[in-house]
């Protein structure tokens, strides 16, 4: 899970660094070759990356909770089991991205302080509430439909850790959609509750979602340098246009009913949606969305009530490894 | 007192396959057990290994990409290295 609204690049300083150097680099871009850890790279890029990386992260993290809402309540075991699993993956997918984000010099301690501290954003969509279990179908079939739209090209960008860790996380999240999927099948089929339930959902996240895509390009300012730097290879509107394309067939199939009436099927045969109210995004992202608090508080509230684990795992370490130095030197 | 940041641990997996163990990430733990069960919980949730190592990543030496150039010099120019240096007469058939 992701938000192409975070891949905001660093102004690039090459003024400072070594022309050749940045050169070199550059052409290594264009090559198509990847960039690894130890390689150079512009203090930009890796400001860059490091902040994306790790609010990626942060995101796959913050979107166990809205889901994490619904484990002990899930309607049947199968359910449920599938639920726990999915939300098992998301922690993972935030460890694979720490582990990358890591190797561009951040310790693992520094990014989540930074989260912690609010210094450091996460994806917006996750300050939005889970009303019913018809928000868990929405969130797979949508948000993790969203977050594979944008990941694909990622599998791609041209740091090399970012794009290992991308592969592993798609291959995962294609379940996760589909489960979302067979949830609002399931609705849809079911009785006239549970599918105004359905229809309920999709009305609360369709325009959130369409926002994960971030700002339009007319207004985004940053994408140049990523765009340069092959982190990024489309355009947000690129991506929201082929995400609509994907859904609107999906959607109809369930029986379901977009909300958005000013929607129209142009002649190439893309669905054309209205203006996004972006105030909205820009409230959710400054910290005004229904759940930002909450979030956060949950965060800090897990990260102080392991503090005795670490310390204890820690201290385990230590004796252990002095035990160790004192045999050997029997 | 603080505690120190957990070290962190380069994982290997033996997939199914036979094949040698392969680097699939890193993570981070205390001790060499529990960065055993954190590589099983973070990198075979589905089934993806037979047999995993964990090395702390501080006990890595790498060489220095920087130095390509110079460290992979020797196999360049030896191209005699490669079968197809050697000429075979096509009535030999396949070697």
């Amino acid at each position: 899970m992701y938000t192409q609204a975070l891949n905001t690049a660093e102004a690039d300083d090459r003024g400072l660094e070594d022309a050749a150097e940045a050169a070199q680099f550059q052409a290594r871009i264009d090559a198509e070759e990847r960039i690894e850890p130890n390689d150079w790279m512009p203090a930009a890029y890796r400001k860059t990356l490091t902040r994306q990386i790790s609010q990626h992260a942060h995101s796959e993290i913050v979107g166990m909770l809205p889901e994490g809402n619904w484990i002990t309540r899930a309607p049947t075991l199968r359910r449920k089991a599938a639920l726990l699993a999915k939300v098992q993956d998301e922690c993972g997918h935030g460890l694979y991205l720490y582990a990358a984000a890591e190797t561009l010099g951040s310790s693992r301690e520094e990014l989540v302080d930074a989260m912690l501290a609010g210094k450091a954003k996460y994806s917006s969509i996750f300050n939005y509430p889970t009303l019913t279990w018809a928000d868990i179908g929405t969130i797979g079939w949508l948000v993790d439909g969203a977050a594979i739209m944008n990941q694909i090209p990622l599998c791609r960008c041209s740091y090399g850790p970012y794009a290992r860790a991308m592969i592993r996380v798609c291959k995962e999240e294609s379940f996760h959609q589909r489960q979302g999927y067979e949830i609002m099948l399931t609705l849809c089929r079911g009785s006239d509750e549970q599918k105004a339930m359905a229809q309920d959902a999709l009305n609360r996240w369709w325009w959130p979602v369409l926002m994960m895509f971030g700002p339009p390009d007319a207004t985004s300012q940053h994408s140049d340098a990523s765009t340069k730097w092959k982190i990024k290879r489309f355009s947000n509107d690129e991506l929201r246009q082929k995400f609509v394309d994907a859904t609107v067939p999906q959607a109809q199939y369930l029986g379901l009913t977009i909300p958005d009436p000013g929607m129209t099927q142009d002649a190439d045969g893309h669905w054309r949606y209205s203006e996004i109210d972006w105030t909205e995004f820009k409230q959710v992202l400054a910290g005004n969305g229904p759940c930002n608090r909450d979030r956060m508080a949950a965060r800090r509230k897990a990260h102080a009530e392991g503090a005795w684990v670490r310390e204890a795992a820690a201290a385990y370490a230590a004796k252990r490894a002095q035990r160790q130095t004192a045999q050997a030197a029997e | 007192m603080a505690t120190p940041n957990t070290p962190l641990w380069e994982v290997f997996i033996r997939s199914r396959n036979g094949l040698a163990h392969k680097h699939v990430g890193s993570l981070h733990a205390s001790d060499a057990t529990m960065a055993l069960q954190a590589a099983r919980d973070i990198y075979t949730r589905r089934g993806e290994g037979l047999s995993i190592w964990v090395v702390p990543s501080s006990a890595i030496t790498a060489s220095d990409p920087a130095e390509k150039a110079m460290m992979f010099e020797p196999a360049e120019s030896k191209i005699y290295r490669h079968p197809t240096f050697y000429e075979v007469p096509e009535e030999v058939g396949h070697m």
